[in-house]
């Protein structure tokens, strides 16, 4: 099984979002994503200063297999993007929530998120799937 | 439920991730496919390709049959015992049925068909072989376990040990042996050295066990691809099919032209066109910036009206960065420009050869 941490959101479109202690929002792909695509060999991710728009495309993530494109679970300005996926785009397949992270958002509107799911709602979109 | 093999088990032990492959349950990869990659281009690894289908071709008319049956010619290699011969199986028209390697077994020959076609295969195996003296049978109770891999054939020798040690030992490329009930023979899809070994369904399991003690690594179908894509084999299906001409599928080098009276199925219509001029051919791509090319993008050739195809794209886990195969207008240049996701990317055009034993080869 895959892992579904409890503390962050999801989207259907299997990107998490974990609000920082900052006010923040950093954001990925879930576990459940990285097993699905198989070995993730580049990571597309939005330019620092960008804005981008919730359920819209902020980046692309190809693996072997498949080209997925990933979509912003908020609105707001881009503040940091994971660098270190250049180089290591296997990051993703082995921490998906931890250092294979993708960019950080500061929200418009942070409130936005409590239309994403929650842990228990995006462990049923798993199992569905 | 699809079909499984032998080593159904032993897949889910080694954490092999099940998909559907030609209506078998079969490993994918057992955790990194990229991992299983390097792992045949370094050391060995092994493919459980028991799903492929084996037909024998026995009697009297056994060579007649094949020699009309397919493009490629058995008299190659009649004077080998054991000698295999890589073969396109062609209808009326010059398309592709499927693709095959036929073994000389002395009297007789050894087929391996792919899994997917093996019902179409079968049917218009048996519809020629009505007109000649032949007996085809399926061998369902042999499993088939390739080990690829610069180290491949010492850890079967090792493993093996007697009897079969020797014969592993004594195997040229592309040769295949019997020995106590197995069949061991040099040959692979992977562009590395290395052995398919087809192995009674009773000792299957063991085989495998012992070939993991002895450090091969369990590969998934995932590898096998990769492996196949950057040694600049064609997979059947997608980069040649019934409505493709070997001609433009990169498989002129086995069309057995030679005798001019060796009437063969399919000759007639390779005739008339070579003589009108194929109009596409097979090419490698390769685009070292990011992004991977795959499958059904459009190739736009300057100056060519006509577009051509990818048929099979993927990152190459050796060369990091990626690789596809094409099929395009014959007029083609060193470059070609590629449609992905909404832009046109330059890529370089090659000879459909991108890795041999571990080494780049353009």
């Amino acid at each position: 099984m895959s892992e579904v941490r409890n503390e962050i959101k999801y989207l259907s479109s299997h990107e998490w979002a974990r609000v920082e202690a900052d006010g923040t929002v950093t954001v990925g792909i879930s576990d459940h994503a990285q097993d699905s695509l198989g070995d993730v060999v580049y990571v597309e991710v939005p330019e620092v200063g960008s804005q981008v728009n919730a359920g819209e495309e902020a980046g692309v993530v190809e693996s072997v297999k498949a080209a997925s494109d990933i979509f912003s679970p908020l609105t707001g300005e881009v503040v940091a993007v994971n660098e270190a996926l250049e180089d290591e785009p296997e990051t993703v397949n082995s921490s998906p929530y931890d250092d294979g992270w993708f960019f950080k958002v500061k929200p418009a509107d942070v409130s936005e998120l409590d239309a994403a799911l929650d842990a228990d709602a995006y462990r049923e979109v798993c199992e569905d799937a | 439920m699809g079909n499984k093999t032998a080593l159904f088990a032993e897949h889910e032990a080694a954490g092999g991730k099940i998909v559907d492959f030609g209506g078998w349950d079969m490993p994918i990869n057992y955790g990194s496919q990229v991992e299983e990659h390097h792992k045949v281009r370094r050391e060995a690894g092994m493919f459980d390709v028991s799903h492929m289908t084996i037909v024998d071709v026995k009697g009297a008319g056994a060579k007649d049959f094949l020699r009309y049956l397919l493009a490629n010619d058995v008299e190659k290699i009649s004077s080998v015992t054991g000698k295999a011969m890589y073969t396109g199986m062609l209808n009326e028209q010059g398309g592709v049925i499927d693709d095959l390697i036929v073994y000389n077994m002395d009297g007789w020959y050894r087929t391996v068909v792919n899994c997917a076609t093996r019902e179409k295969d079968l049917a218009w195996m048996n519809e020629q072989a009505a007109a000649f003296e032949v007996e085809l049978s399926e061998r369902p109770e042999l499993s088939m376990l390739a080990v690829q891999g610069p180290e491949a054939i010492a850890k079967v020798a090792a493993v093996l040990g007697g009897n079969k040690a020797e014969v592993v030992n004594s195997l040229s490329v592309f040769q295949g042996l019997e020995v106590d009930g197995w069949f061991i023979a040099r040959t692979g899809y992977t562009g590395e050295d290395g052995l398919e070994i087809m192995v009674p369904e009773a000792a299957i399991v063991q085989f495998w066990k012992d070939l993991v003690a002895a450090d091969v690594a369990p590969c998934g179908l995932g590898a096998r691809d990769t492996l196949r894509l950057e040694a600049g084999m064609n997979l059947y299906g997608s980069d040649m099919d019934e409505a493709i001409l070997p001609m433009a599928a990169n498989m002129s080098w086995t069309i057995a032209w030679a005798p001019e009276d060796r009437d063969f199925i399919g000759r007639k219509a390779l005739e008339a066109a070579k003589e009108t001029g194929v109009k596409e051919k097979l090419v490698g791509l390769v685009m070292e910036q990011k992004g991977v090319l795959r499958a059904h993008q459009k190739v736009i050739v300057p100056g060519v009206e006509a577009t051509g195809e990818i048929t099979s794209g993927t990152f190459s886990p050796t060369l990091g960065y990626s690789i596809a195969m094409a099929r395009v207008p014959k007029e083609i240049g060193d470059t070609c420009l590629v449609e992905m996701r909404n832009k046109q990317v330059e890529v370089k055009v090659i000879k459909p050869s991108f890795v041999r034993n571990g080494k780049q080869v353009f």
